[in-house]
């Protein structure tokens, strides 16, 4: 059976690899992306109008402000600690020159962007992740701007929304990035412990440090689909055990199914909820 | 002087005493709880009751095991999440007597598994953290061998962190570090010399308070004294108000990595 196989000719393309054939860029001339999940080429204007979200509801990544854009209420949200930036502070070979170059190729100074916001007429403090900035690794900086957040917002008596997106702790601060685990997780105590709400909204992919600290400790956790949620990353787990790694490992679907978030979320629906589980929680 | 990487091996040397051993060693009349009554007992983890002079401790321990078999069955040290639940059960029981907490660490980290996953480990270790920063009575943790990134912090969130000379702690094993920066795991000394992960990096970055001798490898000098390390940690402690002793746990960690501040 297998042999013939081999000899016949197909006669379509699915017969050749049972795969349709890409669909047309809509224009000749336009830029486009190829789709991880459905495999179509997917114009890159679709993408800036539709929120990074493929027909097939696959989240492209999203950089951090324009997170911001479509999360935070027009107009509202107001910066604060732009102007940290991380230093090479163990003097560690080659961090210098990745954080300059980084620092101009993201066109931010680090991984996270912090502030205040109202999302849906509700106010918050708001965090995102940067995911073009080192993959969103968490480092003294990272640690710091997230720590400072939780305690303007327990000062100011505010809930806080998080976006995350992260590879981990970053390696090039050593010892002192692993710190801001502890560091990070103490504010989000501090904060929960006034009574204060702390929604998370995962998204792909967050693992390592940032998902064993303040991704995990929300009141709330909401993940985009598909997203990639773990501790130890992919490759490692099946190098460690030698075996295939089950259908939708680490995803947010299986974790949903775990009992280890609450929903999961499209895009275009984040904001609405997020608003009305804001204002479900205003104190009077 | 040792290399970083030579603290690195001998952190990892399978003739190092385990965190058992330090129980058993440091204090008198272990009686081991198990379980994290949620899923099951993880080997990797063990904790109960133990005195020091005639006072009650908690103690928990991360357990690589002595021999191929015993390795097998503690997992060569590497928790599941039910570890570190069982961890902070005891805690919790802890707060709840007005007990003292003492953790030895020894754990090349988290076990990254299917199941550890899929019961998340991630959650799990956040939750033990989170919660470690709020207890009310005094923590201790001491790094006695491999302090391994997010699995060994876990069980360090405490008031006072002390490290023996050869053990290490760090944010990623050397060999994965110089995998992922240079595609190279015969660079992974070189890693360790940058990761700072020697008892005299994190006591100069402030992440330990103590750095504690092993005595030339006479272990038994060494438990004595470490005891008696103990014991006088607890005797500066215990006037502390559980308040107290919260806002100055956050204070250590909060501290750490601000900048401005040299490190």
């Amino acid at each position: 059976m297998a042999l013939e196989a081999f000899f016949k000719k197909p006669k379509n393309e699915l017969e050749k690899g049972g795969r349709l054939p890409p669909a047309k860029a809509e224009t000749a001339y336009e830029m486009s992306e190829k789709c991880p999940s459905c495999g179509h080429d997917i114009p890159l204007s679709f993408l800036w109008d539709n929120l990074h979200v493929c027909r097939c509801g696959r989240c492209f990544r999203m950089n951090a402000r324009q997170r911001i854009r479509f999360m935070a209420d027009k107009g509202s949200f107001t910066e604060l600690w732009g102007d940290l930036e991380s230093t090479d502070l163990l003097n560690f070979p080659g961090y210098k020159s990745k954080l300059e170059s980084t620092i101009s190729s993201a066109r931010e100074k680090e991984a996270v962007i912090c502030g205040e916001a109202t999302i849906g007429g509700a106010a918050c403090a708001l965090f995102v992740m940067e995911p073009y900035f080192m993959m969103g690794s968490m480092g003294t900086i990272v640690g710091e701007k997230i720590t400072r957040l939780f305690e303007y917002a327990t000062e100011k008596r505010l809930p806080v929304v998080g976006c995350t997106v992260s590879g981990g702790a970053r390696m090039q601060e050593g010892i002192l990035s692993l710190m801001q685990m502890a560091k990070t997780s103490g504010a989000v105590k501090r904060h929960s412990d006034s009574g204060l709400l702390y929604i998370t909204v995962i998204t792909d992919p967050t693992t390592g440090g940032v998902t064993a600290s303040f991704a995990m400790e929300g009141d709330i956790i909401i993940a985009e689909p598909g997203a990639t949620i773990g501790f130890a990353g992919a490759r490692l787990v099946e190098q460690t055990v030698r075996k295939k790694l089950p259908q939708g490992f680490q995803k947010a679907e299986t974790m949903l199914e775990h009992g280890f978030i609450d929903m999961i979320l499209p895009r275009n629906e984040q904001k609405r909820v997020i608003g009305t589980l804001l204002s479900m929680h205003i104190q009077i | 002087m040792k290399t970083a990487y030579e603290i690195v091996t001998a952190a990892r040397s399978k003739d190092r005493q385990t965190g058992l051993e330090f129980i058993e060693h440091v204090f008198k009349g272990f009686i081991e709880l198990h379980g994290d009554r949620r899923y099951a007992d993880d080997p990797s983890v063990v904790g109960g009751l133990a005195c020091l002079d005639d006072t009650p401790f908690t103690v928990i321990a991360t357990e690589k095991g002595r021999d191929t078999k015993s390795r097998i069955r503690r997992n060569f040290g590497m928790a599941h999440p039910e570890g570190y639940r069982k961890a902070l059960r005891l805690m919790k029981q802890a707060e709840k007597f007005g007990r003292p907490i003492v953790c030895f660490v020894d754990t090349s980290g988290a076990y990254p598994g299917i199941a550890a996953e899929e019961r998340g480990q991630g959650q799990a270790i956040a939750e033990s953290i989170t919660e470690m920063m709020g207890l009310k009575v005094p923590v201790l943790s001491v790094l006695i061998g491999e302090g391994g990134s997010g699995g060994a912090l876990a069980l360090a969130v405490a008031d006072e962190v002390w490290m023996l000379e050869n053990a290490s702690y760090s944010v990623i094993a050397p060999e994965s570090c110089a995998n992922i920066l240079w595609r190279d795991t015969d660079k992974a000394a070189e890693a360790a010399e940058n990761l700072k992960l020697t008892a005299k990096d994190a006591y100069r970055l402030g992440v330990v308070e103590r750095i504690i001798s092993e005595r030339g490898g006479d272990t038994e000098l060494m438990y004595v004294s470490l005891a008696s390390d103990i014991r006088s940690w607890y005797q500066k402690m215990r006037i502390f108000s559980g308040e107290e002793l919260t806002q100055t746990r956050y204070g250590r960690f909060r501290k750490l990595g601000v900048p401005g501040s040299e490190q």
